[in-house]
Formats: C-alpha cells, structure tokens, sequence
C-alpha cells in the first residue's frame, strides 16, 4: 500500500484570514449568549419595552425583516432541531452557536439597516432595521 | 412503495433531463450497471438493497479493492428524529465488518459531530476503532467546524493535511482528493472551496495521467442538488473542470443524509446516507431539517456506501446498504 499526502499552504494568507475573524470577532460586545434552560426567552405577549424578539424555524429568521426603534435589544431564539448562529454580514455582531432552545441577544445601539445569515446555514438571512 | 420508487425513478429522468442529457444517454448510464455501477435511487427502498446485496458479493469478489463510505454521523444530536445516534453508528461499523469483502479503509464525509464538541469526536472515534478497517479519512461538515473555524477539528483530524484541512492520497492506482467545502460561507451562498483550494487541486491533478481514477469526496454536494436548501456548492464546476480530462470521476458527498446520483459525462455523482438520521427529499418539506419516521423504520433510512474498483472498468461501482 502506498499513500503519499501532498499539500501547499499558503502560510501568509491564512494569517491574514485569522486575523480578520479575529477581528471581526472581537467586535461582538453588547452581545450576550444563553443557553436557556428549555424555556423560551419571551411569550408572544406583546413586545416588552426595549425589546424584540425573531424566532428560528425550519430554517429561517422571522421576521426576516424585523424593524426596531434605537437601543433595542433583540432576543434571537433557536426553535429547530439543529443548530444555527446569528452572525451579520458586516462583524457588527457574532453570536455561538446556538442549538434547539438557546438564545442570543444585541442591543442595537445606532440608527442603520443590520442584515445577518446564519454562518452554519448561509441561505438563512435576514434583516435588522434600526430606526 | 412500488409508487414511490417510480416517483423517484421519474424525478431522475427529470432532473438528467432539465441538465440536458437525452434520454438515450440515460439508458447508457444504465448500461454501465451491467459493468459495475449500481444505480440506486434512494435510501432504503427495497430494489436498491436487493441490488446491494446480490451486487456487493458478485462485485466484492473480482473487486482490486473496495472502501467504505460513511457520513454524517452527528454524534451528540439526540432529538426524536434519532434519540440515539451512538447505537447507528455501531450498527453501521457493524454492516461495514460482515461486508463479504472488507474495505480496505473508510471515508468518512462529514458531520462526525453535530456541535463540534470534544467529546462528540471521541464517542466516533471510539466506536470507529471496532471497525476492522483501520484508516479512516475524515472531510468536515459544517456540524465539525461550528465556532472555532476549524481549529478543533483540524488539530484532530488535520495532520496529514493541509493547514485548511483538504489533502489527496494514492490507493493502489486510484488518486482520492479529500476537499473541505464547509468554511468561510457567505451570506446567501453555498459551500465553497475558495480560491486557494482550487489552486491547489489543479496542480495536485496536473501531473496526473488520464487514465487515472479519480475519487472526489467532499461534504457538501459538488453539484447542485438542491441550491434552495443550500445543497450545492458555489465554485464546484471551477474543481470539476480540472478533472474533467480523467476517463473515471467519481464524486462522494454526504450532507443531505439520503443517496442520489448523477452523471455528467464522465464524471459520478454520489451521495450517501447519514447514520444518524433522514432528512426529506428536496422540497418535499419546510426545511432540510431532521425527518422523523416511525421508529422501527429508522434504520432503512441510514446506511453505508461501499465502492469497490476494479482495474480497467470504466466506473467504480458504488453500492448502498441501509442498517435494517
């Protein structure tokens, strides 16, 4: 049996590409991740002042476009049974992973349009707007 | 059930037929069956298995050498579509050991873990270690690579890789190129291959003779077998154009835990099933999500896939077994 492995790195570029999620990681501050112990954060009992939620099922964000009012804090819940992230398209906010239950808040602290995908699943977007 | 294979039967000639092969060129795939190729249509429909087991011994016999695929086994998922994924995935070590013939290793294509966590590599790796082929060769999925990029995963799996973790190999005359398709995924995309990795694909097959077989195996499908799921990847006809030269190409995915097959020209696409658990066929649900079927079917709906060469066939022939 003869088996060779062959590779080329590319030892420049994947530093830089560290240092970029790097980057784009520490940029999660406001940003909290809980694991909820099996209780949804929040009934669909009206909105509570000064926040908001979106829901994940069957592999989308809903509302897929959810517009809040300044200093918002917005409750991400996973309801599938596979795990997903709440991550935006431009650093501002990065959550973990979050499997089935668990949630992930940002207070959205300036006016803006905030779109975000889940990384795991990247067809699955959606769209903070921030009034 | 009779109902449901034709469906099956007729969504393939469909979709050969939207990418443009005739129906001639189907019953030439077709034909490639009486030389090896066993064409099955979906998991753990009776016709398949039947095949499988008649096939696996008669192609196990004159094979030069068979491997075994195995996928997605989500170690640590425990919700009611599999409340017990340790056990499939013994059985399938178990199926893969009574094999008539025994592969001479494993390709694992993905989604060992379903949180990416150390103890979820441990479990599979400890319950891979009863199988009687020794070597394993690991691809992430995107289950593998949650959080930390990669990081965990490569430290593990990553040795004889490249620091981004795709690599090839030789196994008596047959080139396999292990590619990672799960990381750095854009908003709205599919899986992809990038740049760098292509780069290097190119060369790693440029010296190659065209009589060469080659064996792709990836996580995520290389063709587009459901884009509105993200079944797909982004850059995969840019790999597939510098292994279009090579008489046998064979293309070994996971990701979409159900088989389906497609033929490009020379090249074969293959998918296997997880060991975990089902997820429905395109479009025929909400989401890709998990598919709970009755528990005493569970284990016609996950399987292996067992490929076995033979010197001078056009094609490798590629045969699913469930775990019933």
């Amino acid at each position: 049996m003869r088996r060779q492995i062959k590779w080329r790195g590319r030892l420049a570029t994947i530093q830089m590409v560290a240092m970029f999620l790097l980057l784009a990681g520490s940029q999660s501050l406001g940003a909290s991740d809980q694991a909820s112990t099996g209780q949804p954060t929040g009934q669909a009992t009206g909105q509570p002042a000064g926040k908001a939620e979106v829901k994940i099922d069957n592999f989308s964000f809903g509302p897929e476009t959810l517009t809040v009012s300044v200093g918002t804090t917005v409750i991400w819940t996973n309801r599938d049974d596979i795990p997903h992230t709440v991550v935006s398209t431009e650093g501002v906010f990065k959550s973990k992973v979050r499997d089935t239950d668990e949630t992930f808040s940002y207070t959205f602290s300036k006016a803006g349009t905030y779109p975000y995908y889940c990384s795991v699943h990247p067809k699955m977007t959606g769209k903070i707007v921030v009034q | 059930m009779a109902n449901k294979n034709q469906d099956v039967i007729d969504q393939k000639l469909q979709d050969l037929n939207n990418d443009g092969i005739d129906r001639r060129g189907f019953l030439k795939c077709m034909a490639w069956a009486g030389t090896g190729l066993v064409w099955t249509m979906s998991g753990g429909i009776p016709v398949s298995h039947a095949f499988a087991r008649g096939m696996g011994k008669h192609a196990g016999k004159s094979a030069d050498f068979s491997f075994v695929q195995i996928s997605d086994s989500h170690m640590g998922f425990n919700k009611p579509a599999n409340p017990d994924v340790a056990a499939t995935l013994k059985a399938a070590v178990d199926k893969i050991n009574g094999l008539a013939t025994p592969p001479e290793f494993l390709l694992h294509t993905g989604d060992i873990s379903h949180l990416s966590r150390a103890d979820e590599f441990d479990n599979v790796d400890q319950i891979l270690r009863s199988a009687r082929a020794k070597d394993v060769f690991f691809v992430p999925g995107e289950h593998d690579v949650l959080d930390d990029n990669g990081k965990s995963y490569l430290e593990r799996y990553g040795k004889n890789a490249s620091p981004s973790g795709w690599y090839s190999f030789d196994h008596k005359g047959v080139h396999f190129i292990g590619l990672v398709n799960v990381l750095n995924l854009k908003a709205g995309g599919l899986g992809s291959l990038g740049g760098e990795q292509l780069e290097w694909m190119e060369k790693d097959v440029k010296h190659l003779k065209h009589s060469t077989p080659i064996v792709v195996f990836a996580h995520i499908p290389l063709w587009a077998a459901y884009p509105q799921w993200g079944w797909g990847t982004e850059d995969s006809a840019q790999a597939l154009s510098y292994v279009k030269r090579f008489g046998s190409v064979t293309v070994l995915n996971g990701h979409i835990h159900q088989t389906m097959q497609k033929v490009e020209g020379r090249v074969t696409f293959h998918s296997a099933m997880s060991t975990a658990f089902p997820q429905p066929q395109p479009g025929k649900a909400d989401s890709p999500g998990p598919m709970k079927v009755p528990a005493e079917q569970l284990r016609s709906v996950l399987g292996i896939t067992d490929v076995n060469y033979v010197r001078g066939r056009h094609s490798l022939a590629v045969v699913d077994s469930t775990l019933a």
